[in-house]
């Protein structure tokens, strides 16, 4: 190593390009911010009738916050007979984390071990921090630094929520019926900036109301669920907002 | 079925969901009908999952201070308040009108 490359070297130590740096402040702080939902997670999963336990196995191996979510939400309605359903949604809110696999399939590389790590990890943020870097290096920190953040924050955090969530007992008298509400419009918020999204919004939500009296726990949400269907297939109201 | 089958089945089945991302040619994600229904998919499902959370009652429909909360947290969010707080906000509306 010459003494110009050794130097080169010192100086990528000491300051990172600012690309990276980019790279690990926005990871910083959307880890952060996410991990804070755990706490809500962890109470609500309580209020909704799993223990501590089960909880915490959802934040580990399932560690995706809308199926998590669409999981207790399915079986505090119904209870274990509402099981396929519940499954079924997760499953269903889960699809979206194999096209953002996909997408950072080519970022993450070759190895399989490696591969299977992030996949763990390929989630909302972690695929959304990664992909609004520049370079492949940035690219890469984005994705594990957010990730990793995130895994941590968001099972200690769960932890504490389930903690706390059986310590308050009866769960109506907080209003944590109503946060779960407020849970589920917040993943959907950010998805709202066109007329499409809306409109399918809209549309799954009359429809699930509507078939709440007639069908068992859990399968509104999933008939409701066929207007993403044929509004995508279709392309109803896409293309002239898109553009917008 | 019990809760635990529950449990592991779906993480087993979410978790699968990602790693077969990573067996997938990137040219799929270049079609842009798959990419839109899967989009439109998770927000038809949100949205489904906001309407039953809020006025259901086991197989019925309740008209109760859910709503006004959630009303409260579509107001919040608007406003770009952080996630946590607006949970917070809803929770409180729901607890204060059933104290009423």
């Amino acid at each position: 190593m010459s003494s110009s490359e050794r130097a080169a070297d010192a100086a990528r130590v000491a300051g990172r390009p600012p690309e990276e740096r980019n790279a690990i402040r926005a990871a910083l702080s959307v880890g952060i911010a996410v991990s804070a939902y755990g706490i809500s997670f962890g109470a609500l999963s309580v209020a909704a009738g799993l223990d501590v336990w089960q909880t915490c196995v959802l934040s580990l191996l399932m560690f995706s916050g809308g199926s998590q979510f669409a999981l207790i939400g399915v079986l505090g309605a119904g209870g274990t007979g509402a099981g396929p359903s519940a499954i079924a949604s997760a499953a269903l809110l889960g699809v979206r984390n194999s096209l953002y696999a996909i997408r950072v399939s080519p970022i993450v590389g070759p190895g399989w071990a490696k591969r299977i790590l992030a996949g763990w990890i390929t989630i909302d943020e972690s695929t959304a921090v990664a992909t609004a870097q520049t370079t492949l290096r940035a690219q890469r920190i984005g994705f594990w630094l957010t990730g990793g953040l995130i895994f941590v924050g968001w099972n200690l955090t769960t932890l504490l929520g389930a903690l706390l969530g059986d310590l308050l007992g009866d769960v109506s008298r907080f209003g944590l019926d109503a946060a779960a509400a407020a849970a589920f419009l917040g993943l959907l918020w950010p998805r709202l900036k066109q007329l499409q999204p809306i409109v399918v919004a809209v549309g799954a939500a009359v429809v699930a109301a509507a078939l709440t009296p007639w069908l068992p726990p859990g399968v509104p949400v999933l008939v409701a669920a066929l207007v993403a269907v044929v509004v995508g297939l279709t392309n109803w109201l896409g293309e002239k907002e898109t553009r917008g | 079925m019990t809760v635990w089958h529950i449990i592991l089945l779906a993480s087993i089945a979410v978790l699968g969901l990602k790693l077969v991302g990573y067996l997938v040619p990137p040219s799929l994600i270049e079609k842009p009908t798959p990419a839109r229904v899967t989009n439109l998919l998770t927000v038809a499902l949100l949205a489904g999952l906001i309407a039953v959370q809020t006025i259901g009652a086991g197989q019925g429909i309740a008209i109760d201070a859910r709503l006004p909360a959630l009303g409260v947290a579509a107001v919040l969010f608007a406003l770009r308040v952080p996630f946590i707080l607006v949970l917070i906000a809803a929770a409180a509306t729901a607890a204060l009108l059933r104290m009423l």
